[in-house]
C-alpha cells in the first residue's frame, strides 16, 4: 500500500514538474506570442509596433470590420499571410510556424474578440 | 642528476608560462558563470513553451560564436548599452493607455554587468568557441554589392521585417520595436547567422515571435546583405 503511495507521489511529482513541452498552445497563447505585437494587447490593431507600419494592423474588436470576413478568409490571412487576401504584405504568412489546428483556435479567438459571427 | 635537471628546468618553465604577469588569461567559463550565467544560456535548448519565453532574462548565448562578430562582442561585454527597446520579451513590459500598447521603458534594462579589459577578452573567448554545429558558414560574402533599392523593397514592402525591425533609411530610422534594431546589425552580427536566422527563425528560438517565411537564396541574401551593410 505504502509502495503504491510512493509510486503514485512519483508520478504525480513528475507530472507536476514536467515543462510544457508536450501541450499544445493555446490560442490565447499564440495570440499573445504572435500578433499581440501588431494587434495590440486588446486586440484593437495598436500594438507596439503600430507606430513603424505603412497600414494599419486590423482592429480585431471590430464588429463592423470583422464580420466582413469569413473564418476561411480569416484562417488563409494567418496561414499564407496578407497578400493572400489582398491585403498588406505586413501581415505575415504563420503556415510554417502554426498547425492548422491552431490556426483555426485562433479564428475562433478572433470570433470572440469582435464579438462577432460572418455578415450574411 | 639529469633527471633532477630536467625537472629543476620543467620546473622553470612552468613559471615562466604560469607566470607571465599580464599574459595570465583568466578561465572565460568561471568569468561568465560568476558574472552572466544569472541571465544568459550558454547549454540551450531555447524556451519551447509560452511561459519559458517569459522567463527569459537574457538571450541565449549557446550559439553566441555563430552570432556575434568577435569585435563586437568584445567591445559590447566591457560597455553594455541597451539593443532591444522592448526588452528581451516584449509581452513582459507593454502597458496599455488609453487603447494603445506601449513599452514601459522603465522597466527595460540593459545588462548590468561590465566586464574589465581581462574579463571581456576571457568571455569572449569562452562565447565565441561556442558555435552552432549544424550552421552553413561561408554562404554570404559581406563585400557582394546588392541592390539597395531591391533590398528596401525585399524589406519594407514585399515582407514584413519591417513591422518589427528597426532600419535606418537616408538617415531616419523606421520600423517597428518588437524585434532587435538593425541599425548597427553589421557591427554586431556574423552575415552567415543572420542568412541561417531568416532562413529558420524557429531553428534558433522554437519560439520567436518572428515568422518562417519562404524565401529564395537570392532573396536571403540581399536581405542579409542589406541587414548587415550598417555598422
Amino acid at each position: 500500500m505504502n509502495r503504491i503511495g510512493a509510486v503514485l507521489g512519483v508520478v504525480i511529482a513528475a507530472v507536476l514538474l514536467s515543462p510544457n513541452e508536450g501541450r499544445a498552445a493555446t490560442a490565447q497563447e499564440n495570440y499573445r506570442l504572435y500578433c499581440v505585437q501588431c494587434h495590440g494587447t486588446g486586440g484593437n490593431g495598436q500594438g507596439i509596433n503600430a507606430g513603424g507600419l505603412a497600414v494599419s494592423a486590423r482592429d480585431h474588436s471590430s464588429a463592423a470590420e470583422m464580420s466582413k470576413l469569413t473564418d476561411e478568409e480569416l484562417h488563409t490571412a494567418i496561414a499564407k499571410g496578407g497578400e493572400a487576401v489582398t491585403k498588406s504584405e505586413l501581415m505575415p504568412p504563420w503556415a510554417e510556424v502554426l498547425r492548422a489546428e491552431e490556426i483555426d483556435d485562433l479564428v475562433v479567438h478572433l470570433r470572440k474578440l469582435c464579438k462577432c459571427a460572418v455578415a450574411k | 642528476m639529469r633527471n633532477r635537471l630536467l625537472t629543476v628546468a620543467r620546473g622553470a618553465l612552468l613559471l615562466i608560462v604560469a607566470g607571465g604577469g599580464e599574459g595570465v588569461a583568466l578561465d572565460g567559463k568561471a568569468v561568465f558563470a560568476e558574472q552572466c550565467a544569472s541571465c544568459h544560456s550558454t547549454t540551450g535548448p531555447a524556451p519551447a513553451s509560452f511561459e519559458g519565453v517569459l522567463k527569459r532574462k537574457a538571450p541565449d548565448l549557446f550559439y553566441a560564436g555563430s552570432k556575434f562578430n568577435r569585435d563586437w562582442l568584445l567591445q559590447w561585454i566591457q560597455s553594455p548599452s541597451l539593443i532591444r527597446r522592448s526588452g528581451v520579451m516584449f509581452l513582459n513590459h507593454v502597458v496599455s493607455e488609453g487603447g494603445k500598447d506601449r513599452i514601459k521603458e522603465d522597466t527595460v534594462k540593459s545588462c548590468p554587468s561590465k566586464l574589465k579589459a581581462d574579463e571581456a577578452a576571457s568571455v569572449t573567448e569562452f562565447l565565441m568557441a561556442l558555435k552552432d554545429p549544424k550552421m552553413r558558414t561561408g554562404v554570404v560574402n559581406r563585400e557582394k554589392k546588392f541592390s539597395m533599392a531591391q533590398a528596401l523593397r525585399l524589406f519594407t514592402k514585399q515582407y514584413p521585417c519591417i513591422g518589427c525591425h528597426a532600419v535606418k533609411v537616408r538617415d531616419k530610422e523606421i520600423g517597428g520595436i518588437s524585434g532587435p534594431p538593425l541599425t548597427d546589425a553589421g557591427a554586431r552580427l556574423n552575415p552567415d547567422w543572420v542568412y541561417a536566422r531568416i532562413t529558420d527563425p524557429q531553428y534558433w528560438d522554437p519560439k520567436t515571435w518572428m515568422p518562417k517565411i519562404e524565401l529564395s537564396h537570392e532573396k536571403r541574401e540581399t536581405l542579409t546583405l542589406f541587414v548587415v551593410a550598417p555598422k
